[in-house]
């Protein structure tokens, strides 16, 4: 019971900023908005008692993203200005994808049987996680940190390129 | 009905950390720094109001709860309201996660979480968004500027810190920062000098190299000299909080004083020690304690103007009278020794303001990203090398 209402309360700091950042006119304020939609997600990571995740949540979308989202908006020559169009005549067409999607989605959810685990998760879950890294899924960290590094040293290039 | 106690207990605490800390840093970090600056430029600092100026903060304070709340007219109005408050809440936070000593067996700390390091560096990631929100918000160009400042310059210096707080996590062996510290007793020596069991003494260029990573990364992140650049007076009259006035503009100056206090705290306990008090044979605390005669005397003999050297003579009798009783075996309470070496830190930082002046916006990011984070990775790599081939 007390879990179902913090997840209800989590749910819905996480979608009603989500809203305002895809309604907002103002793209500062629609980038801000991510902030409390993130936290949201990190709260129920915690709720999974995922806090390795939820802490990395925080340091990486809350206080990396979202600052170079800001940086960014801030460079663009009238990126602060307030008025700005979200919508354009693609509307109908975006809204059928977004319906078609929905539907699929909610099929699947309720179609798949969700395998339940016995027992809990680990009390340390970053020796976890860092050992899952290093062994079951090494090519996977692996192929993510190539791919990675291959754009690090793209965007090097391209920044030297207009030099 | 236990989560009702558990969040009673949660306020409880929130309360002491918000009411205890944002005194003790704020004001007498705030103090601290005008008598620092004021020995350190050979004049007095406060001086009139209460005895040596110590009550100046609590005037300032009373003095800025009376002036009235401005908010520009073409201002966000919103966003501006909730910055300051960020950044606040934001830098107390930090002090969830850090231990201030051992009652008995029990350790003074909020909440020893696991992921503790991690979690600290997530909370003092978000103090940023707080600046470039009041930054842009003020609809100011030079508070713009100082927001956009503080963001380049958040965005280069939080890889080498992470790098500084990953190389703390990785000797130890753990995120808890009551772990870290426990590692530390265990292996008989601090990170700084010390490395665990194989490697002992000859680990000390590691530590060193990774303290002093951490500690130019952590002035950066809390944006002081030499890293004001957000806040830059001669350039940007006072950067991203320049619209702010009364209780806001004193919000601001909490968080920063909190999150200073907050990196000291964490070099504290990464680095050297945490509440673990320092080993040495009784003779060497005696030499100690007779070398800082040694110097008061040479300053005492030197000096023109007996009324700025004081405090550094009253240092001086403080660190002697330590180390005297140290070499006859008494031991001070845990807590005493984690605030000195705070203290210690902090000192250090506002000595380090004080003296230099400030880096060009290239300057800091060339510093950052071809300095501070190859040697910081690479001195990971080295460590974990040695480590290993240690047999750990």
């Amino acid at each position: 019971m007390g879990e179902l209402g913090v997840f209800i309360i989590l749910a819905l700091v996480t979608l009603i900023p989500a809203v305002v950042v895809v309604t907002s006119h103002n793209i500062v304020r629609a980038a801000l908005s991510l902030v409390p939609s993130f936290l949201g997600v990190t709260g129920l990571y915690i709720l999974l008692q995922a806090e390795f995740l939820a802490g990395i949540q925080v340091l990486i979308y809350v206080g990396a993203i979202t600052v170079l989202l800001l940086f960014v908006i801030m460079l663009t020559e009238g990126g602060t200005g307030v008025r700005l169009r979200q919508v354009n005549e693609q509307v109908p067409l975006g809204a059928m994808a977004a319906v078609w999607l929905a539907f699929v989605i909610i099929v699947i959810l309720t179609r798949t049987v969700w395998p339940i685990g016995a027992g809990s998760p680990p009390p340390y879950n970053a020796v976890a996680i860092g050992n899952a890294f290093m062994t079951d899924y090494v090519l996977i960290f692996e192929a993510t940190s190539l791919v990675l590094l291959v754009s690090l040293i793209g965007a090097i290039v391209t920044a030297r390129g207009e030099e | 009905m236990s989560w009702v106690l558990e969040l009673l207990k949660a306020i409880g605490l929130t309360v002491v950390i918000f009411t205890f800390l944002a005194v003790v840093t704020a004001m007498i970090g705030v103090y601290l720094e005008r008598k620092i600056a004021g020995w350190i430029q050979a004049r007095l600092g406060p001086k009139h109001v209460g005895p040596q100026g110590l009550l100046q903060t609590v005037a300032d304070t009373v003095k800025l709860l009376q002036k009235e709340h401005i908010t520009p007219r073409r201002a966000d109005v919103l966003m501006f309201n909730a910055a300051p408050v960020v950044v606040a809440v934001a830098a107390l936070l930090d002090w969830v996660v850090i231990p201030f000593g051992t009652l008995g067996s029990r350790v003074l700390i909020v909440r020893d979480i696991n992921i503790g390091v991690l979690y600290f560096s997530a909370m003092a990631s978000i103090t940023v968004l707080g600046i470039i929100t009041a930054g842009w918000s003020s609809n100011n160009k030079y508070a713009l500027l100082g927001g956009l400042r503080s963001a380049s310059q958040l965005i280069s210096y939080e890889l080498p810190l992470a790098l500084g707080i990953l190389w703390a996590a990785m000797v130890a062996g753990t995120l808890s920062t009551v772990g870290i510290v426990e590692a530390q007793i265990q292996q008989g020596g601090w990170f700084l000098f010390t490395l665990p069991p194989p490697v002992g003494r000859l680990g000390a260029p590691f530590g060193i190299l990774a303290a002093v990573t951490f500690l130019v990364a952590a002035t950066a992140e809390v944006n002081r000299v030499p890293f004001d650049l957000p806040e830059a007076e001669s350039e940007l009259v006072a950067g991203y909080f320049v619209e702010y006035t009364g209780m806001r503009f004193a919000l601001f100056q909490l968080g920063e004083y909190g999150e200073m206090f907050g990196m000291a705290a964490l070099a504290t306990i990464m680095f050297l020690g945490g509440w673990a008090e320092p080993h040495l044979a009784p003779y060497l605390w005696v030499a100690v304690a007779l070398g800082t005669f040694v110097v008061a005397a040479v300053i005492l003999l030197t000096a023109r103007h007996s009324l700025i050297i004081r405090p550094i003579l009253i240092l001086a009798l403080l660190t002697a009278a330590v180390s005297l009783l140290m070499s006859v075996g008494i031991h001070l309470p845990s807590i005493v020794w984690f605030l000195l070496k705070l203290f210690t830190l902090v000192f250090f930082l506002m000595w380090v303001r004080w003296t230099y002046p400030r880096l060009r916006l290239d300057q800091l990011l060339n510093l950052s990203w071809k300095v501070l984070l190859p040697l910081g990775l690479l001195n990971l790599l080295a460590t974990a090398l040695v480590l290993t081939l240690g047999g750990r």
